[in-house]
């Protein structure tokens, strides 16, 4: 199908991307990657009268360590996270996050921010930046901006950028020291088939501290209508030693907090069923990262 | 409704059109630049029938406007074959090893494998089903599509292996004759 009628803005500076959101208010939209609004227009479900696109900007796509943080720019790929050696090496939650989003064309096209400006619960970034505690910073005509992952999820579909604003860059902070040294992460995922949504979807970066797990943030993908995070199942973990009957309280106390709705993925109770067994076994392979050198990102997932 | 005038520089050759802003570049490739080689299988971005490279980067085209494209080059399965109408070693693969039955979706599994093997010149099979898993066959079962994705990586490779060891010799024989 092909989208309703709209003008194309091509801006070239940040200025001018913000002097056309300035002047048109809520009639435009950013175009970033295009893979979730175009599909979205095709089916009538957005109808912009503008659309701004932010590819022609310089310097929105970046990945580089600094000041104690992973910037990642707004215009990066998904593919760029994948066949990035620091993100694979330091970064294993958002490692496993990258490979599973959509599929390698969809990646190819697909933005970071574009991902998290989107506030679709069935996107996977949210899951991972809330349980990375990340950052978003903000550009609009009063200047630059910094969100806290946790302020940023409003609604279903909704964020906290103001109309006028551009998401430019989400900051990770940089794990303590080299991988197994304490800090680990793991997202897992099961979706009906290679490139889909996920059914459920849990992301977990922890860390593990003289045998006592110090720290642990817990997003889920696809069972809330606002990208949630379990602090429930966080509360489970920290102060414990790691062991089968700690994972499997978080697991519970994940499936309690979350609130799917029954769709063509599944019954509520199946989906609950699915947080509590993924989020165990996310929760056992972060450990596992976070204590043994080997026990790395990369791989099956 | 927005119009404009866009160039876009398709398998080398630059194809200026007025368009919609609204027009896809699926639409673009197969109705102005009249290329059709290039399908459309679904309207859900999930098929893949519909992969060029933009950019010399594989993308699904029903999922770009024509107007992103302006000032870039876009490459379609048409200018796969040499203009003497040698097959690239990718058809090539497809037509030895049986990789397509009805053909829908091959000129989309080709120019997605063209991009995974530019990436990746010795992918393993689990690579090769990873990077077109973007793309789908209602008819082969994809095995024979890995297969001929594998030929063409090893023609590939000896191909280019060849020309380093010619270029190798020529340098040798440059040598001999220069004091
Ligand atoms: C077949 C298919 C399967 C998919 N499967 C998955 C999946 O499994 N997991 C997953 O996470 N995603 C999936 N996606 C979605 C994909 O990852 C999207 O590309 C992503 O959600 C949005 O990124 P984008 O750059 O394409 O944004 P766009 O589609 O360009 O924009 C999305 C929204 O965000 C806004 N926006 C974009 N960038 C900015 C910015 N910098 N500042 C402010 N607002 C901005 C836009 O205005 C728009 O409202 C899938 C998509 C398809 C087509
Ligand atoms: S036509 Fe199906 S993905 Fe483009
Ligand atoms: S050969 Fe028929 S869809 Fe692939």
């Amino acid at each position: 199908m092909i989208p309703g009628s709209f003008t194309y803005h091509a801006p070239t500076t940040m200025d001018d991307a913000l002097a056309l959101l300035g002047s048109l208010g809520e009639d435009a939209k950013i175009l970033a990657g295009g893979q979730s609004l175009i599909p979205a227009m095709r089916f009538r479900l957005a109808v912009p009268e503008h659309l701004i696109d932010i590819g022609g900007l310089e310097g929105l796509d970046y990945l580089r360590e600094e000041g104690g943080f992973l910037c990642i720019g707004a215009m990066t790929r998904e593919s760029a996270l994948d066949d990035s050696p620091l993100v694979q090496q330091r970064y294993p939650l958002l490692a496993d996050t990258a490979r599973v989003i959509a599929d390698p064309l969809v990646r190819n096209l697909a933005t970071v921010g574009g991902n998290i400006a989107h506030a679709d619960p069935a996107n996977d970034h949210p899951a991972t930046m809330l349980a990375y505690g990340a950052t978003v910073i903000a550009r609009g005509p009063r200047g630059e901006r910094t969100i806290a992952i946790d302020d940023f999820f409003t609604d279903l579909f909704e964020n906290a950028l103001a109309d006028d604003e551009i998401l430019t860059e989400v900051r990770i902070p940089q794990p303590h020291g080299q991988p197994g040294a304490g800090d680990g992460g793991a997202y897992l995922k099961i979706e009906r088939k290679v490139g889909d949504y996920a059914i459920s979807a849990v992301a977990v970066n922890l860390r593990v501290s003289a045998g006592i797990v110090t720290h642990a943030r817990i997003g889920l993908t696809n069972v809330s209508p606002v990208p949630l995070r379990a602090t429930g199942a966080e509360q489970a973990l920290i102060g414990k030693a790691p062991s089968d009957e700690v994972f499997e309280a978080a697991g519970q106390a994940a499936a309690g907090e979350c609130d799917p709705s029954p769709d063509l993925r599944g019954s509520v109770a199946y989906k609950r069923d699915l947080t509590r067994v993924l989020t165990k076994r996310a929760v056992g392979k972060a450990v596992e990262r976070a204590t043994s050198p080997e026990a790395q990102a990369g791989g099956a997932a | 409704m927005s119009s404009r005038s866009i160039t876009v520089t398709i398998n080398g050759e630059a194809v200026t059109r007025e368009v919609e802003d609204r027009t896809l570049l699926v639409h673009f490739v197969r109705e102005d630049a009249a290329l059709t080689g290039t399908h459309i299988g679904c309207d859900t971005t999930s098929c893949g029938a519909c992969t060029v490279l933009l950019e010399g980067v594989a993308v699904k085209s029903c999922t770009a406007f024509a107007v992103q494209a302006h000032g870039k080059s876009v490459e379609t399965i048409e200018g796969m074959a040499d203009a003497d109408g040698t097959l690239h070693p990718l058809q090539e693969g497809f037509w030895e090893k049986h990789g397509l039955q009805c053909g829908y979706c091959t000129p989309g599994m080709i120019m997605s494998a063209k991009h995974l093997l530019e990436k990746n010149p010795n992918p393993t099979e689990e690579e090769i089903r990873w990077g077109i898993s973007g793309n789908l066959c209602r008819c082969t079962g994809y095995n024979k599509i890995v297969e001929a994705i594998q030929y063409a990586a090893e023609k590939i490779n000896s191909q280019s292996a060849e020309n380093v060891g010619r270029n190798e010799d020529e340098a040798a024989a440059q040598q001999e004759v220069t004091p």
